[in-house]
């Protein structure tokens, strides 16, 4: 704040609190302390008077309490223009004394657990660091991956050791702190509407699924020769581009016929957040504990 | 001193001394505000809403959003851990209007953007019950229905270059081919994907 604005301020600040000061003792009576009076205000309605009585002393004092209250509020904290109060007071200065204490009191913690690798926190007498990864687990991600793991429509079950990218601990830490993009292309003009079918038929017959077994032969020969790439020739996928296993009957986007049709004809785009500028390598790694946990214990 | 009675029965006076008394705070805790550089100037590297985000900004406004969500971390360390860094003041100088809100029903918002997908957004507007089983939010399924026309887009990208926002003339003559035809879903996704977004001065590890 300028030193104009900071003068602005303390001016009315000032003249405000000496205007109330002023208003009350000026209009306070000189009989003021005694409880009546026989003066009245001296209008009459319908034969009714008004006595004039003082302000009770109780409630004047009050007045006075309050005038006093805010002159020390004022000296003690920021308030006079750019007067920084007695106290040094600033809610940024607050804030970082939260964050010292919670650093002193939580770090020695999280030290503690980030010395150990993720196969050693699953050990019953590091209980309580899983517990933490645990209750970050539920703030930071439970959100699309639900409450106990499970996954939803889109987002992937993290409980059943079947993993998109790879489940050791070291991806799972990458997945989380670099997030991942995952992406099938459309392939309903390329292979037209009989042909997603045929491929589906095939894929489906992967997980050992009751198929059409012409529809599922031609399909074959168009999966060879356009989805090995990603899912691998004997469609078991391939975890570094993140192309799921077709053969497990696990499905991200369900696995009706229906489904599997829609995924081939309009492909599909998933995407987990990176959350290495959100949580700190310590959390990450509590975190990637818990989960790893989920299908480990 | 002036006595009560004189007060009483000159209405022009006491419209005066009532806002004599009124204007004290005011004029020391507001005005000052117009002229300080912390308020006026905007964060260091911020850039403007697009049409699409600008919008999206409309759309959440009309559900009445902000009537259970904030756009306002206050500077305690239960927020910050939960929220990011906290807001302050030249990170909404060209909000018009604001939309801090005042009551959180749901969490605050103010940088939600890149903390989910945008298909976790989709199936949460769509039905927040898909997503999050205990979660009391409405659902917004006309959002995925109905589109945006575009037609008084640029006006309103105008209206914010005159109250200071720094569009370009490019960017307004381009704003209603930006969003015609895109669904008012893709507007708000794309809004709250860009809340906190604009600038990338602080930190919101924790």
């Amino acid at each position: 704040m300028s030193s104009f604005w900071g003068a602005w301020v303390t001016v009315i600040t000032l003249a405000v609190i000496f205007g109330c000061t002023l208003l009350l003792f000026q209009t306070r009576k000189s009989e003021t302390f005694k409880e009546s009076t026989d003066t009245t205000v001296g209008h009459v309605y319908d034969g009714i008077e008004e006595y004039d009585n003082p302000l009770p002393r109780w409630w004047f004092q009050l007045f006075v309490a309050t005038i006093i209250f805010g002159l020390v509020y004022l000296a003690l904290y920021p308030g006079l223009g750019n007067f920084k109060g007695l106290l040094g007071w600033t809610s940024h200065g607050q804030w970082d004394e939260e964050l010292q204490h919670a650093e002193e009191v939580y770090q020695p913690v999280f030290a503690k657990y980030a010395a150990l690798s993720i196969e050693d926190l699953q050990s019953e007498e590091n209980k309580s660091g899983l517990q933490m990864g645990q209750r970050m687990f539920a703030n930071n991600c439970s959100l699309c991956h639900g409450a106990a793991g499970t996954g939803a429509y889109g987002f992937p079950n993290l409980t059943d050791d079947d993993w998109l990218y790879g489940g050791e601990p070291a991806t799972i830490k990458q997945t989380i702190a670099n997030g991942r993009t995952g992406g099938m292309p459309p392939w309903g003009s390329v292979l037209g509407e009989e042909g997603v079918r045929d491929v589906a038929s095939y894929v489906l017959s992967l997980s050992g699924r009751d198929v059409d077994p012409d529809a599922a032969q031609r399909g074959e020969t168009q999966f060879q020769a356009l989805c090995t790439a990603c899912h691998g020739q004997d469609g078991k996928g391939i975890q570094a581009l993140g192309a799921p296993n077709l053969t497990d009957d696990v499905w991200l986007y369900g696995g009706s016929f229906e489904a599997v049709t829609h995924s081939i004809r309009n492909g599909r785009a998933g995407m987990m957040p990176a959350h290495k500028d959100l949580l700190s390598d310590d959390k990450i790694h509590l975190i990637a504990a818990y989960v790893y946990s989920l299908s480990h214990n | 001193m002036i006595k009560h009675e004189t007060i009483e029965k000159n209405i022009g006076l006491m419209v005066l001394l009532i806002i004599l008394v009124i204007s004290g705070g005011g004029l020391a805790e507001i005005v000052p505000l117009f002229f300080s550089t912390s308020t006026t100037q905007p964060i260091e590297g911020m850039r403007p809403y697009t049409a699409l985000e600008n919008e999206g900004r409309d759309i959440y406004i009309r559900e009445g959003c902000h009537v259970c969500h904030t756009q306002m971390i206050r500077p305690f360390r239960a927020e910050t851990e939960r929220y990011g860094h906290y807001s302050t003041a030249n990170e909404d100088v060209w909000e018009h209007p604001f939309l801090w809100g005042s009551k959180r029903t749901g969490p605050d918002l103010d940088r939600v953007g890149g903390r989910y997908s945008d298909d976790w957004h989709r199936a949460h507007l769509y039905n927040p019950r898909d997503v999050v089983p205990q979660s009391i939010m409405p659902s917004f399924p006309w959002l995925f229905e109905n589109r945006i026309t575009g037609s008084d887009t640029a006006a309103k990208l105008k209206v914010m270059q005159k109250l200071g926002v720094p569009y370009t003339d490019e960017q307004i003559a381009d704003a209603q081919e930006a969003v015609s035809g895109k669904y008012e879903i893709d507007a708000l996704v794309a809004y709250l994907q860009a809340l906190g977004k604009t600038h990338s001065e602080y930190s919101n590890k924790r």
